[in-house]
């Protein structure tokens, strides 16, 4: 039998909110897909486009940068940055023809434990509508 | 004559050659554009391969003995196989090897054709082109039967390569051309053998900013302007306004001319060091200062047209780096 394609997503949660907000879904016992491997930054305005483009690159079929809402950064202003890096960073996936659905961002408090639940879910279900990473064969 | 010349005079001169790849040229004038000082060079070395300014041939090079080039210059990326084949011949037949320029160092400006494919650009260049008239559709072939025999051709390459993706390259001379400056410093460390470590670009650790004499102050901008939008420049940071300069993200080397000239830097240094991929840096940077006022207000509709202005981020960020970035070409070509 032919094995489904399952998504490898790198998630960047910020501390403050997201990184809760997954935290919460775990210890609420919310169930959703196991397709993201998160790493906790400090704020998602600390996550360098570099990143996202090694995660591809590497062979991620999603990366997922959740940050706090609008007006509740710990750093005043890290999420409005990292919302605009995203933004233009999609555009240059688009001309280098990589689907720009692989690349989310979204505002995740730390009581959102539902939410994440849900945006992981959808995510993956987009990826998977959108087929794995074509840089995985591009490699070697 | 001064005793420190004599012993210059005593040694072996240094044994120098030249290439071109896929570049403009400009690389070959800038090593002319050292002026008289060519005399000092020619002092100390003998060319031995210099095709754009003495009549040798590719079995001349063939016929030197491995590493019988103390150094060789490489301009230009590898874009047929001419190029590549005559890369392999001249790393093999010197000592040390220097990627010299933009397109050596990071794919140049020939690699922004890695958007696009060897099909399509034979479909501009030889069949659908309004200046054209090749009603038979002949494109290059590598190779040709006609009755007096085989003729052949270099075969085109579906990407533009920087050189170290296809030798082993010693140093880097970054720039679009290197400046006369950056060329001398690089030629006076080999004459007296106190080059860096291997691997090294030759030029300041800092970027084109710390050279730029504009006046620079806190990063706002609302608008992106092209610079024939811009009536009068003013005499502060360009990035302040609005239009886009790559200096933050580019290493320096080259004392800022374009800025000397009112031009924004377009990023021919190549990346700062430690720095993965130019043109995230520049994103990153860029990105964090436009809109930045009232973005709290902002709606994600607002933030959009904000980054729509932005026309064209691989030809904006990746003007000289394509070949060189983390995802160095467009996938569905």
């Amino acid at each position: 039998m032919a094995k489904e394609f399952e998504p490898n997503i790198i998630g960047f949660l910020c501390n403050w909110c997201s990184y809760a907000g997954a935290d919460l879904a775990g210890t609420s016992r919310m169930k959703y897909p196991p397709n993201i491997k998160s790493i906790r930054v400090m704020c998602s305005g600390r996550v360098d486009p570099v990143f996202v483009l090694e995660a591809l690159r590497k062979g991620a079929d999603g990366v997922l940068i959740g940050g706090c809402h609008p007006g509740d950064c710990h750093y005043q202003s890290g999420n409005y940055k990292a919302n605009r890096r995203m933004k233009l960073l999609k555009k240059l996936l688009e001309e280098l023809a990589i689907d720009p659905g692989r690349l989310r961002f979204e505002y995740i408090s730390a009581s959102e434990g539902a939410k994440f639940a849900s945006v992981a879910t959808e995510f993956v279900d987009q990826l998977k509508k959108i087929g794995p990473n074509p840089l995985k064969e591009v490699k070697k | 004559m001064s005793k420190e010349k004599k012993e210059k005079k005593d040694k072996k001169k240094l044994q120098l050659a030249f290439y071109w790849a896929a570049s403009c040229g400009g690389c070959e004038i800038a090593v002319l554009d050292i002026d008289e000082k060519v005399l000092d060079v020619v002092a100390v070395a003998d060319i031995l391969f210099w095709p754009v300014a003495m009549d040798f041939k590719y079995k001349d090079v063939e016929a030197m003995k491995d590493n019988q080039i103390d150094v060789c210059f490489f301009n230009g990326g590898i874009r047929n196989s001419e190029q590549e084949h005559i890369a392999k011949l001249l790393r093999k037949k010197s000592k040390v090897m220097v990627a010299f320029g933009a397109c050596a160092v990071l794919g140049g400006i020939p690699g922004l054709a890695n958007v696009t494919n060897k099909e399509e650009i034979f479909d501009v260049v030889y069949k659908n082109n309004p200046s054209i008239d090749n009603p038979k559709k002949v494109v290059p072939k590598t190779n040709v039967k006609v009755k007096e025999g085989t003729l052949t051709l270099p075969e085109f390459y579906e990407s533009v390569s920087k050189l170290d993706q296809v030798i082993d390259v010693d140093y880097y001379l970054p720039g679009c051309p290197p400046t006369p400056d950056l060329i001398m410093t690089a030629v006076g460390a080999i004459v007296e053998g106190k080059l860096p470590p291997k691997g090294s670009v030759i030029g300041p650790l800092k970027s084109v900013c710390d050279e730029c004499r504009f006046e620079k102050s806190e990063k706002r901008i609302k608008e992106i302007k092209r610079i024939y939008e811009v009536d009068k420049i003013e005499d502060k940071c360009l990035l302040e306004q609005g239009i886009i300069c790559m200096g933050p993200a580019t290493r320096g080397s080259c004392e800022a001319r374009c800025l000397d000239a009112n031009m924004p830097c377009t990023g021919c240094g190549g990346p700062t060091p430690n720095a993965l991929d130019q043109g995230a840096k520049m994103i990153s940077a860029l990105a964090s200062v436009i809109g930045i006022d009232g973005e709290e207000n902002m709606s994600d509709a607002e933030v959009e047209k904000l980054i729509d202005q932005i026309v064209d981020p691989v030809g904006t960020f990746y003007k000289y780096g394509l070949p060189a970035a983390l995802i160095n070409r467009r996938l569905d070509k």
